[in-house]
């Protein structure tokens, strides 16, 4: 063990140091960027990359100035835990706080219009919300979680010393730079992935990084298998890295200026930005968020997860099927029909592989369903699995040419989505940071389970109103489009669709703006329970890890 | 696996392995999942089958029913093309008072007018053609060029200060912008139209004001909008005696017309429309309140001159 701690400590330097020059590498290449940026917003952009390299490289000095490090082997990383766990409710805040206001911008588009403020506009706003809740909030929380999860199912610390908290920082100046880069106006106009080329590069560079702490702390593991919850979590992670990179090949203008063109064109680009787009959903909120469930469902029931069998066979039937449904968001285009066919028949055989997950979920419940009754936590968790079964089957349905000739283009598939996302993915994280908070703050409980309950329901009615309205105002308009008289000319013109979805747009509107509520009682409430003066309650479970193994 | 035990609960053995206290059962596969699974890739096999699906070499498997959505497409845009062609050729060569006389040609030139209206002509105009500030009512009887079905078809054809080499044109000076008057001209000038218009009572215009400005009128606005400002359509300059104001009718809004002299352009949509489309927009627009018959004041005998259909370009009927 002693020489185990020594190279540890030795990795500890290296570590350092490589982050150091990494730094100065991105401080001299931004400077390089500001100075000979071709416009204004592009400067603004590498000067603010500037200025987090110069934080970065402060705090680095700090680490050093500490001095030598005693030992860490034996216990976990919580620290980088933890500060996940904060920028996710904060960046979850943030983007359910602009979806709220452009749900209202679609309300009432006359209001919140502002001719000056081109930054407050739609076009502007949209992307801003989609990357924060879905990068900015949900990957957040897939570090965060998978972080937590890989340590203690493995039974060993973080690999790579600081590389971690490189991953953590680099991540969320990636998301700065994508925001702040979308109110400026700099989109590459590539759905769910609007980064530029730079930030596209940056974030490679932390995604493999991250790859390869994961793989690292797997590699060292003291238990004989791997958990399931980290099969998700891995191939989350090395799918994210082949669609990211594939998608964002592109050459710039200018090495001093934010544009650049596809390395693809025409239905070939489409199919590749659908390939990524689907896969987005399928590996970063759905596999990750598997890997959540298949933690802290049977951690918070206390039961032992319902089938392993199953586990194997839906993993590997949900990888293998899911990465061929893309072209399902392209029927009736230009994409040839073989791709159409191709799409919605993997996406109808992702049913039953997308429900195994669902099945895992709920039946590990079997022996406790009586907790719903008391702990609002983990109902939660299991309403979570419900709203996944839910979506997991809508998606298939309305992947079906004949449906999606109805569907497509209409706001049923904005219902469909955030079915999926305010309630699977919003409710699995938030059981999980509820979950994550009184262990990681060693408190024996949550500041109050009432405010849970507050939570719990006052977003359940809010996710409600908005998937139904959508479903309401997206058939409407569905069956709108395709009205016709009796001489074969539309029965309706475009705005007269959108005038009827007038009073459906705004109960969707109220539909966010309650689970945004939702959430700030939340955040809320992990505050009282992370600066709670209770005594320090440490979890049997939460065993050192080194220190068993030493045993 | 020699940790295996028995869950009290289910009765079902675990696989042996723990994490963080976490234990899985051995359940094996719930049988109606695994069906269903069957089940979806038997459909999307036979679906494979039947249907254009997989790619080989630079083709595909065309499917054994053949179906194809560009053949398919291409055939349905054909039938209703050609559903139509015969309603729109009787259209295109009808007279105002022939379309008067054939209720079935009326009811398909509404619904094709009223289709394309939709589509191409309400963002500005108007749902029922009731119009905003800077874009004409079209639902009430005062026309700017004329409200007549063919004078109507003209102005579709050739637009407003458009494009279109024949386009009603029609120029408002700036007469406060560009200094052609003194800002005390404009006020005053603007006093008098409101004093020869229908809002004189609800504005009450300054007396004094609008003595002063008549003569700058009969120089400057007259020749457009005629000595007693009843306007001319032939050269498009809207009545003044009416309390119908295309910019707004407050004194600052009348005011600011005479200092901006604002107009608003309108496209061309020959080029969009072919014949039979443009007619029925007319006739839709006609009929919305305020049409006028064609060739006043005499009877119609004789057809309106009646445009050529567009040679130019590619005029269609927008599908619809």
């Amino acid at each position: 063990m002693a020489v185990d701690a020594g190279v540890q400590q030795g990795a500890g330097r290296l570590d350092v140091w490589a982050i150091g020059a990494i730094i100065l590498i991105g401080a001299y290449l931004t400077l390089w960027g500001a100075s000979h940026a071709t416009d204004s917003r592009f400067a603004i952009q590498m000067w603010t990359a500037l200025v987090a390299f110069i934080a970065g490289a402060i705090a680095l000095f700090g680490v050093l100035g500490r001095g030598p490090t005693a030992d860490q082997s034996s216990r976990y990383e919580n620290g980088v835990v933890k500060a996940g766990v904060v920028a996710s409710m904060f960046w979850g805040i943030a983007g359910f706080l602009v979806g709220v206001v452009i749900a209202a911008q679609l309300a009432f588009p006359n209001l919140l219009y502002f001719e000056d403020w081109g930054w407050t506009n739609f076009g502007r706003l949209r992307p801003l919300h989609t990357s924060a809740v879905i990068f900015a909030f949900g990957g957040n929380v897939l570090i965060a979680t998978s972080f937590y999860v890989v340590q203690r199912t493995c039974r060993a610390r973080l690999a790579g010393g600081l590389w971690p908290w490189f991953v953590f920082w680099g991540y969320q100046l990636f998301i700065v730079l994508a925001g702040t880069g979308y109110l400026l106006g700099i989109t590459e106009g590539r759905e769910y992935a609007e980064p530029p080329w730079y930030t596209d590069l940056g974030l490679t560079l932390v995604w493999v990084v991250y790859l390869l702490v994961f793989l690292g702390t797997i590699w060292k593991r003291q238990e004989k298998h791997i958990y399931v919850a980290n099969w998700f979590y891995l191939a989350f992670i090395v799918t994210i890295a082949m669609l990211h990179i594939v998608n964002n090949l592109a050459v710039p203008v200018s090495l001093g200026g934010w544009f650049s063109y596809s390395l693809f064109s025409g239905v070939q680009d489409a199919l590749t930005q659908w390939w990524y787009g689907h896969n987005a959903v399928g590996f970063f909120l759905t596999a990750g968020f598997l890997g959540i469930m298949y933690y802290f469902i049977p951690k918070q029931a206390d039961r032992p997860v319902y089938s392993y069998r199953l586990s194997i066979i839906h993993f590997w039937a949900l990888i293998f099927l899911y990465i061929w449904a893309g072209p399902h968001h392209l029927h009736y285009t230009a994409l040839p029909q073989w791709a159409q066919t191709l799409g919605m028949t993997f996406s109808i055989m992702l049913w039953m592989p997308s429900w195994g997950g669902m099945i895992n979920g709920l039946m590990t419940l079997s022996g406790a369903w009586d907790k719903l009754r008391t702990d609002p936590v983990l109902r939660m968790l299991v309403v979570s699995v419900a709203f996944y079964g839910m979506s997991t089957f809508e998606g298939p349905v309305m992947s079906i040419r004949a449906v999606n000739s109805l569907s497509h283009y209409t706001d049923w598939t904005i219902g469909h989505v955030h079915s999926g996302a305010l309630g699977w993915v919003g409710f699995v994280s938030f059981g999980a940071l509820y979950c994550l908070v009184p262990w990681l703050w060693k408190r024996k409980t949550l500041f109050s389970n009432a405010l849970v309950e507050w939570h719990f329901w006052i977003s359940t009615i809010g996710i409600v109103l908005y998937i139904t309205s959508m479903w309401v105002a997206g058939i409407m308009q569905g069956l709108m489009w395709r009205a016709y008289n009796e001489f074969g000319f539309l029965e309706y013109s475009f705005v007269e669709t959108v005038e009827a979805m007038h009073p459906y747009y705004i109960i969707r509107a109220l539909g966010g703006a309650l689970f945004l509520i939702g959430a700030l009682i939340m955040a809320y409430n992990l505050w009282r329970t992370a600066t709670a003066r209770d005594p320090a309650h440490v979890r049997a479970t939460d065993i050192p890890a080194q220190a068993v193994a030493a045993e | 696996m020699a940790d295996r035990e028995r869950d009290s609960v289910s009765g079902t053995e675990t696989t042996g392995h723990e994490w963080d206290g976490l234990k899985e059962l051995d359940t094996p596969l719930p049988r109606w999942w695994l069906y269903i699974f069957y089940a979806s890739i038997v459909v999307a096999v036979v679906y494979w089958v039947l249907m254009p699906a997989w790619p080989i070499g630079n083709g595909y498997t065309k499917g054994v029913l053949g179906f194809s959505d560009r053949i398919n497409v291409t055939a349905d845009v054909g039938a209703l093309r050609s559903a139509r062609a015969p309603m729109y050729q009787r259209l295109a060569n009808a007279s105002a008072s022939e379309i008067a006389a054939d209720p079935e040609l009326q009811e398909f030139a509404r619904a094709a007018g009223e289709s394309v209206f939709g589509d191409y002509c309400r963002t500005c105009h108007g749902a029922g053609g009731a119009g905003a500030p800077g874009y004409p009512v079209l639902a009430d009887d005062v026309w700017i060029w004329g409200g007549s079905l063919a004078d109507i078809e003209h102005t579709l054809r050739v637009g407003v200060r458009a494009d279109h080499p024949d386009t009603r044109m029609s120029m408002m000076p700036a007469f406060g912008r560009d200094r052609l008057l003194t800002s005390q001209q404009v006020d005053d000038v603007t006093e008098y139209a409101i004093s020869i218009s229908a809002a004189s009572s609800r504005l009450q215009p300054d007396r004094a004001a609008a003595a002063r400005g008549e003569a700058i009128y009969q120089e400057q606005c007259a020749a457009c909008h005629g000595a007693t400002g009843a306007g001319d359509r032939s050269v498009g300059a809207p009545s003044l005696n009416d309390d119908l104001w295309l910019y707004g009718g407050s004194r600052e809004e009348i005011r600011r017309q005479v200092e901006m002299g604002r107009g608003g352009v309108m496209p061309s949509w020959e080029r969009r429309f072919d014949a039979g489309t443009l007619r029925a927009l007319a006739y839709y627009v006609h009929e919305m309140g305020g049409g006028e018959p064609d060739a006043p004041p005499a009877p119609v005998t004789t057809p309106a001159a009646t445009p050529e259909p567009a040679q130019n370009g590619q005029p269609n009927a927008p599908l619809r």
